[in-house]
């Protein structure tokens, strides 16, 4: 119930401005324009989307998804608003879920503008919508990964600035350990376990598998795992904040 | 109806309340004084559910603070120093959300509102947005917050801050009337409150308790003047912050 009133309000909050609107249509540009240009969506002919469109999503996901909620709760701090919400009666958990979900939803929102690829593949043949499908799957839990670390990073600072900063280093740090070049370079000169931990660590291998249509148990468990963290550590940081 | 034992707070190894002990009744309205730094919203703070306690005890109507948080914030109005609002929300959109957190809906949560908007004279900025609004219908937009639910305990701070004459009085008259029904801890640094609206006055300094009396016991203390009495009591060395 309560979960539900902050979820409305945070909504209303992203609507009321610019930003999220922004964000969701540069999203959707962008990730359609480099499918359209390096992606060689043409040249590939690639009815999965998987190497064309998808590959691009965890690139633009980990500097705009902070960037849409970096506000988050360091606004809660720099207003003061946190002394309201920690003397309702409503528990603290409530509030870290309502806000959460509403910038999920805000990233539903995103993607689903990005549905003229989908309309595109269709008409030039017969691609398996199952795999599209996973594949959108698997960058909307690239997006809520990405959003509980913007969540967690944003309760420590009062300062929006900052916590945008922080936050793209980590989920960048998160994408990059995984990416295919960088795992190439590792592949040249280190170990063959140093690739495989990377591998497991980074964001992008999970990603891949649900691009190309199996989301494994490992993977929901990396994403799940990582979500639940951060909003678990959300609520400690808040907590610990004020003694 | 208010009642704290032996409160104390530490950050780090500063002491901001210090083993202090008070208690309001149904019916009384306790004013809260001292010098800035005196530890006065630190101790709202931790009655109002907002800080954990270092040490001590507090009960709402019975309800301890501490393990019934819940519970006890129920029965709390709470108007925070700075006055913290969202600034994107229109005044009456703010009073809905606050309602719906009382677990207010429907019906109930439309009279509460327009109710606290009347009482704290709204009427004429209830759809604006506030971000826009002055200082003192800022302020008295947070305090429409905190009566809401119809409390049983008021805890005000510094709630006539950034008010015009006009309004600081029909505040204090405000206070004095709830006060009637419910308990009411508000903190001020203007004295002559002290006998507008309260039945009794605490001065804090340092985070103790160095005067406690009705405001006639208090002035005949400090030799016919609360003044006088305030700058024997407490100490122009307070700690910056
Ligand atoms: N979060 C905090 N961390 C460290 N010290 C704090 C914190 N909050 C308050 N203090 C300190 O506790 C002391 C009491 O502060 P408090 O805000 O309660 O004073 P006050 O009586 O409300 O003063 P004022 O009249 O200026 O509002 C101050 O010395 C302040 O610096
Ligand atoms: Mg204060």
């Amino acid at each position: 119930m309560n979960t539900w009133t902050i979820f409305k309000r945070e909504l209303t909050s992203y609507f009321t401005q610019p930003t999220a609107y922004a964000i969701a249509i540069i999203f959707g540009l962008l990730s359609t324009l480099l499918a359209f240009t390096i992606g060689g969506f043409w040249n590939i002919a690639d009815a999965s989307l998987h190497g064309s469109f998808f590959r691009f999503h965890p690139l633009l996901l980990m500097i705009l998804v902070p960037a849409v909620s970096m506000r988050q709760w360091s606004d809660e701090h720099s207003t003061n608003t946190i002394e309201l919400l920690g003397t309702f009666p409503v528990n603290l958990r409530s509030a870290i879920w309502g806000k959460f979900l509403a910038s999920a939803l805000i990233w539903a929102l995103a993607l689903g503008l990005t549905f003229p690829m989908v309309v595109a593949v269709n008409h030039l043949g017969s691609p398996d919508n199952w795999t599209i499908f996973s594949g959108y799957l698997g960058s909307f839990f690239v997006c809520l990964t990405f959003l509980a670390i913007t969540t967690l990073v944003s309760s420590f600072t009062r300062d929006q600035v900052v916590a945008l900063i922080a936050s793209v280093a980590i989920c960048c740090i998160l994408t990059i350990l995984g990416w295919e070049p960088v795992i190439n370079e590792i592949r040249r000169s280190g170990s063959d376990t140093a690739v495989e931990t990377m591998t497991r660590l980074g964001i992008y291998s999970h990603f891949f598998e649900a691009t190309l249509g199996k989301i494994s148990f490992t993977s929901l468990l990396y994403f799940i795992g990582l979500i639940i963290t951060c909003l678990f550590g959300t609520s400690m940081v808040l907590k610990s904040q004020r003694s | 109806m208010i009642e704290v034992t032996g409160l104390t707070k530490r950050f780090g190894s500063k002491i901001a309340v210090d083993n202090l002990s008070f208690s309001v009744e149904k019916g009384e309205v306790l004013g809260f004084l001292g010098p800035n730094g005196a530890g006065k919203s630190t101790t709202m703070r931790m009655v109002t559910g907002f800080l954990p306690v270092t040490k001590g005890k507090i009960e709402i109507s019975g309800v301890s603070v501490i393990r019934n948080p819940i519970e006890a914030k129920q029965k709390i109005g709470y108007l925070p120093e700075s006055a913290p609002l969202y600034n994107d929300m229109t005044v009456q959109g703010f009073l809905k959300f606050c309602a719906s957190m009382r677990g207010l809906s429907g019906n109930a949560r439309r009279e509460a509102v327009s109710k606290s908007i009347e009482t704290c004279f709204l009427e004429n900025v209830a759809r604006q947005s506030i971000g826009t609004l002055s200082k003192g219908y800022r302020h008295r937009t947070c305090l429409a917050q905190s009566l809401l639910h119809d409390p049983e305990v008021l805890v005000l701070d510094e709630p006539t801050d950034g008010l015009d004459p006009n309004q600081k009085l029909e505040v204090r008259k405000l206070i004095k009337n709830l006060g009637k029904e419910k308990a009411i801890l508000f903190s001020t640094h203007i004295l002559e409150e002290v006998s507008a609206a309260c039945t009794r006055a605490v001065i804090v300094d340092k985070g103790s308790i160095v005067a406690d009396g009705t405001p006639e016991q208090l002035s005949k203390e400090g030799g016919g003047s609360l003044y006088d009495l305030f700058h024997k009591v407490t100490s122009f060395e307070t700690p910056a912050a």
